[in-house]
């Protein structure tokens, strides 16, 4: 069963070359939008990213992160798939995780589409022998045709997100991650997606998504968490935490 | 597809934290577990950083026709002018100085590229490490594998200068074999330290490129210790005179003193000693940092 817990996790960024003490005033304090800026155990400046963090997803679970930009929804997400270890509290998760940030994970340009895919699927965990029995589903789901022969130096942005959709969304992951990933698909793209996205929400265990959009929130989950500054503002319904999202603004 | 488990500790748990820590089912791994794990797991995940070593190679002669061979060519060109051009200089005749700077040269590069590499091991994999959890040792084994391949087309050239001289080394040649598996280990270490203290300061990595050009002239290369006389502190107070020495011994016919196979192991054992204790204690802040 997947299974993620957080536990009063901080996560807190050195920052290097802000060490004289004029910048380091000017910089601690309180600011509207982004983490808190204050000092860490070795007197650096740092940013505190995330502050006392402690949430728990059940199997079943399809979670919005919803936050003003620099909230920590992407941090929290690289925690939830273990990038960052917490400086303080625990993270204890269960279930093969498929994270779906960054559309040029693993991609190189004069590679082709096929070898890309193979590429990719590397860096997201399947074996070998994986890669070689999905690679057809996942060539006809990007429906790029005999453009998977070619160099992906010659694919336009939505292409590449076919490409790394197509890869992402076949791995056999119980918990999925995902970062405002939808901007480039057309709209008959967008549509597959979404339904291929509600297809493994439905025997995957876990879905975290963090997105702006309203819409896409409330057709897809079913539970949201508001952050704020680096710490939880809201945790519930969807249409509880929206709401307590428009107030604050 | 079995299912993956990850627990992660924190570094500082207060007394809240550990009370916790008690209802989660197991008790969190220690740095150290988590470090020997990264470091096994990685080694397990070959046919990724063998499949990335491999396309790096491919990716970087994608449209020649002759591909990494232009690697062979290159170091070719060099030691054939070095070659013929030093033995003149150094007044020693070119069937014994060449096969020394050809040999030499290839141990070198193959030295100096793991180093080099070494340094950019997790600053060159920036996008990777930020956006999937790997072993990060997945990316040293990646520059090791790497190195080594370009080594083994640089090896012809080894070949060609065996025929053409016909040096036949013997038996002992089979000792190249051992010497390079135990450089490649060094190549893990240096990687895992150098790829850490790059990642943190990122002045490293020119530091060490600079210390290395400093190295080559200081180490017997392109001048063999015989033309030295008196200055053999040069060679006995320098590790690359035993490291390119340990390779190059058994390829020319020339017996290994025992004493470079004991510096070399003994390298090794400290080297990864060192490298394991800076990585158990920072491999965590790799991701914070890049």
């Amino acid at each position: 069963m997947a299974h993620i817990e957080l536990h009063n996790v901080a996560i807190e960024f050195p920052i290097y070359h802000a060490r004289s003490r004029s910048l380091k005033n000017r910089l601690i304090g309180h600011l509207s939008v982004g983490g808190r800026i204050g000092e860490d155990a070795g007197h650096r400046v740092c940013v505190k990213a995330l502050n006392g963090i402690s949430l728990a997803f059940e199997h079943g679970d399809r979670v919005a992160l919803l936050g003003a930009n620099g909230a920590g929804k992407s941090t929290l997400l690289r925690v939830l798939a273990g990038i960052y270890e917490p400086v303080r509290g625990l993270v204890h998760s269960e279930g093969r995780i498929a994270p779906l940030f960054d559309i040029s994970l693993g991609f190189d340009p004069e590679s082709t589409g096929y070898e890309n895919i193979f590429l990719r699927a590397l860096f997201l965990g399947m074996s070998r022998s994986e890669i070689r029995e999905r690679r057809d589903a996942i060539g006809a789901f990007t429906e790029l045709g005999d453009y998977l022969a070619m160099p992906l130096r010659t694919y336009s942005s939505g292409m590449k997100l076919r490409l790394a959709f197509a890869v992402s969304s076949h791995v056999d992951a119980e918990i999925l991650l995902m970062d405002e990933w939808i901007g480039t698909g057309d709209m008959a793209f967008i549509e597959r997606a979404e339904c291929r996205l509600a297809e493994l929400v439905g025997d995957a265990g876990i879905l975290v998504l963090a997105s702006h959009s309203e819409e896409i929130v409330r057709r897809t989950c079913n539970k949201a968490v508001l952050l704020r500054q680096g710490t939880v503002e809201h945790v519930g319904d969807v249409d509880d935490v929206l709401h307590v999202y428009k107030g604050m603004k | 597809m079995g299912m993956l488990r990850t627990v992660i500790p924190a570094q500082y748990g207060n007394a809240e934290d550990r009370g916790r820590r008690a209802a989660l089912s197991r008790k969190p791994p220690t740095q150290v577990e988590l470090a020997v794990h990264d470091l096994v797991e990685g080694a397990c995940q070959w046919h990724i950083w063998g499949t990335l070593g491999l396309h790096d190679i491919r990716q970087r002669y994608r449209r020649s026709k002759i591909g990494p061979f232009w690697l062979t060519i290159g170091m070719l060109v060099m030691i054939g002018s070095i070659g013929g051009l030093y033995a003149g200089l150094f007044q020693t005749r070119v069937a014994d100085y060449l096969p020394h700077v050809a040999i030499g040269f290839v141990i070198w590069s193959f030295v100096s590229g793991l180093i080099n590499d070494g340094c950019n091991a997790f600053i060159s994999e920036q996008g990777s490490i930020k956006q999937v959890r790997l072993p990060l040792s997945v990316y040293v084994y990646r520059v090791v594998w790497r190195s080594l391949l370009i080594f083994a087309h640089n090896l012809l050239i080894v070949l060609v200068v065996i025929v053409v001289f016909s040096i036949w080394p013997g038996w002992s040649i089979l000792l190249a074999l051992p010497a390079i598996v135990i450089l490649s280990l060094n190549g893990i270490w240096i990687g895992l330290l150098l790829g850490l203290l790059s990642t943190r300061f990122r002045d490293v990595p020119q530091m060490v490129t600079t210390a290395m050009q400093f190295v080559f002239f200081m180490t017997p290369i392109i001048w063999q210790p015989e033309s030295l006389p008196g200055r053999a502190w040069v060679v006995t107070y320098n590790p690359f005179a035993y490291v390119v020495e340990l390779v190059r011994a058994p390829l020319m016919g020339t017996a290994t003193p025992l004493h470079v196979w004991f510096f070399v192991v003994v390298l090794t054992f400290v080297g990864t000693a060192i490298a394991f204790a800076m990585y158990v204690r920072y491999r965590r802040r790799i991701a914070y940092w890049i």
